[in-house]
């Protein structure tokens, strides 16, 4: 083994053991704080669970239910009126509905981005972060679940419309829709994500039902651990069922958003109708979920006090994914006014100049300017360890995603072929109270699941502490 | 009535625990088993634990998954109920592939998911570890060693001067009480 040098190495190998040097000696920055023991780990987040919920969660709940609250009864007044009380109208007769639909579902991919890519990877870094991404998953899909199943105008007949159920009039839903597709696309993603998250909360609900001292809380966390002990030849399947899990996953949160991208890409409508949305849309989601990630455990990490276990590190290596990916989206809106313009097609053309000068040129520069412009500002180390401003531009990504989703949709449908019809669009104040409904419920999920679940992946945190793993295994001291 | 669930120790060091499990194993001890707060690496060629058939069963309700989408498609759309719906074949491959795909990884899943709680016995509302004294600490920060009273080679008072020389800590016998 070489020892390190000034004299910079040549050889890529020699580099490669320098680093690796490097890392043994701790020159790199542990990933959690303090050296924190097994029994720290379980004690600190334990304790969030455990503690009586303060003043201000019961506040907090309180605001987010009654927006919540607000929405459920917006949305029932849509399906007692009827869908004409939302702004939709010819020829922009997809609008504020899907927009909200695939702004959840993207919100939903990086809980499975996490859990499931980043593990392949062995980033252990996801530790931090995975159960608390993969629970806003579950909550921005059951959001999104709920558009689609409005829209329908009457819900309760909309499960022999999207579901193969033999009915009387012996007719089938049509397989060759990708609305169709998206129907099992989504489900399907509801149903693994869901598994996926159980599956990983098992070993934690057992420490906490372990731990538990009143009653109440005993059975509920016994009937939900399963009765899992912890025994090896329990994880050995354990840990196979998490790797086919992460295996399965990887190319289904792939497959979720290009499959949503094709109930555009799949119709001929100008501006919807171009092979780079099922990448495109897959970036996006993964940009706005971790903006979401972010929004959401910044604040958690310094309510709950856990800033030993999600620290600067783990905010700086998010920030870097927001770039990349932020990077991705703005190269695809460059791409696609290139093709627009290369494909020599008038209406391609047309459509793309109506995008950003047209009626809604507003909302297309919003995109633009907190999709591309705004996460430019990582480039600067100070800024992605910076949590006020990481903060702010995650909430502006948030936003800036919103308007892509709003921008594809609208802009597209507002010109038709026909000149005469066309059109604009406006949301009505039900359309505005249903979406911030979906805000209200989700924010309440979360602070449920943040006060009542263990926030923290226990189990894993402690199997990366050091010294955990054994060190003579046959591997080597690098684990 | 209660019965001799066994015996337990406890190890917080995971190089001791590899140990211990290999001599156990060596010594011809099978039912036995380390319950830790997280997956200990190299603990299952240390115990000599055989690889599970979850896999096989993960693959075979893929292909099933696969299959039944393909077929459901067809046989709706080109055999039971036949709709031209814009000219487009009754059926064919390439608009069959997402559902085809989606079912895939909903069966592989769920019965990955099944078929390991199903083959660990699980869910199971009652361990006869659970009256030992160390079973709290195996979901905390100790790796707990439990020795099956089933196990042929098991004995009271020898298996307990074996743990002990194998490095367990507190070595102790469970009850549990059997209805």
């Amino acid at each position: 083994m070489s020892t390190p040098t000034d004299r910079p190495l040549r050889d890529p190998w020699a580099r490669a053991e320098v680093a690796a040097a490097t890392i043994e000696s701790g020159h790199r920055e542990p990933l959690f704080i303090g050296m924190p023991t097994a029994g720290e780990v379980t004690e600190k987040v334990s304790n969030v669970v455990e503690r009586k919920p303060s003043k201000a969660f019961f506040l907090a709940l309180t605001i987010t239910s009654s927006i919540a609250g607000w929405g459920v009864l917006t949305i029932l007044y849509t399906i007692v009126t009827g869908i004409g009380v939302w702004g939709n109208n010819q020829p922009v007769g997809w609008a504020w509905d899907i927009t909200n639909f695939v702004f959840w579902i993207g919100i939903g991919h990086a809980g499975t981005l996490i859990s499931a890519i980043l593990f392949l990877f062995r980033q252990n870094w996801r530790t931090a972060i995975n159960r608390a991404a993969e629970a806003m998953t579950i909550f921005a899909v059951m959001c999104a679940l709920i558009f689609p199943i409005i829209h329908t105008g009457r819900p309760w007949v909309a499960v022999y419309w999207l579901l193969p159920l033999p009915n009387q009039m012996e007719m089938w839903v049509n397989f060759r829709s990708p609305l169709l597709w998206d129907v099992f696309a989504v489900s399907t993603y509801f149903t693994v994500s869901l598994m996926f998250w159980f599956v990983g909360l098992v070993p934690d609900l057992a420490t906490l039902r372990n731990r538990a001292t009143k009653k109440i809380s005993k059975i509920v966390f016994t009937v939900l651990s399963l009765g899992w002990t912890g025994a090896n030849r329990h994880w050995h399947r354990y840990e196979k069922a998490y790797l086919i899990l992460a295996g399965l996953s990887t190319p289904l949160v792939l497959s979720v958003h290009t499959i949503v991208s094709f109930d555009f890409a799949v119709s001929i409508i100008p501006g919807w109708h171009t092979t780079i949305f099922p990448p495109y849309f897959v970036a996006g989601a993964i940009f706005s979920g971790f903006a979401m990630v972010l929004t959401l455990m910044i604040i958690a990490r310094k309510l709950l006090g856990l800033e030993q276990f999600l620290t600067l590190k783990h905010i700086e290596n998010m920030n870097k994914i927001l770039m990349a990916t932020g990077m991705m989206v703005g190269y695809a809106y460059g791409v696609e006014f290139f093709i627009a313009w290369y494909s020599g097609n008038p209406f391609e053309r047309f459509i793309f100049i109506n995008r950003a000068f047209g009626p809604y040129a507003w909302a297309y520069w919003t995109m633009v300017t907190c999709n591309v412009f705004i996460p430019q500002l990582f480039w600067f180390k100070k800024i992605r360890r910076n949590l006020a401003i990481t903060w702010v531009i995650s909430i502006f990504v948030n936003i800036g995603m919103w308007f892509e989703r709003f921008v594809i949709i609208a802009t597209s449908l507002h010109r038709d072929f026909l000149p005469s019809s066309w059109g604009y669009f406006t949301p009505t104040w039900i359309d505005v109270s249903i979406f911030a409904g979906t805000v209200g419920i989700f924010l309440t999920l979360f602070l449920l699941f943040a006060k009542y679940l263990p926030v923290l992946a226990m189990a894993e945190v402690k199997s990366i502490l050091p010294g955990a793993q054994p060190t003579h295994n046959g591997h080597g001291g690098t684990h | 009535m209660t019965s001799l669930a066994g015996l337990t120790g406890i190890f917080t060091n995971p190089d001791s625990v590899l140990h211990a499990a290999a001599k156990l194993r060596d010594a011809g001890y099978r039912k036995f088993d380390f319950h830790t707060p997280y997956p200990v690496h190299g603990l299952d060629d240390a115990m000599g634990v055989r690889p599970t058939i979850l896999p096989w069963i993960s693959l075979v309700a893929g292909f099933t998954g696969a299959l039944v989408a393909i077929h459901l498609q067809w046989w709706t759309g080109a055999v039971d109920y036949k709709l031209i719906v814009g000219g487009k074949p009754f059926f064919a491959m390439e608009p069959s592939i997402p559902i085809a795909f989606e079912l895939t990884v909903l069966l592989s899943a769920t019965a990955t998911v099944v078929g390991m709680f199903a083959l660990n016995g699980l869910p199971a509302w009652f361990s006869k570890w659970q009256r030992g004294p160390h079973f709290a600490r195996s979901t905390d920060d100790a790796f707990v060693l439990t020795v099956d009273a089933g196990d042929p080679l098991f004995h009271t008072d020898k298996t307990k001067a074996f743990l002990e020389s194998i490095g367990a800590e507190q070595v102790s016998l469970v009850e549990y009480h059997d209805a």
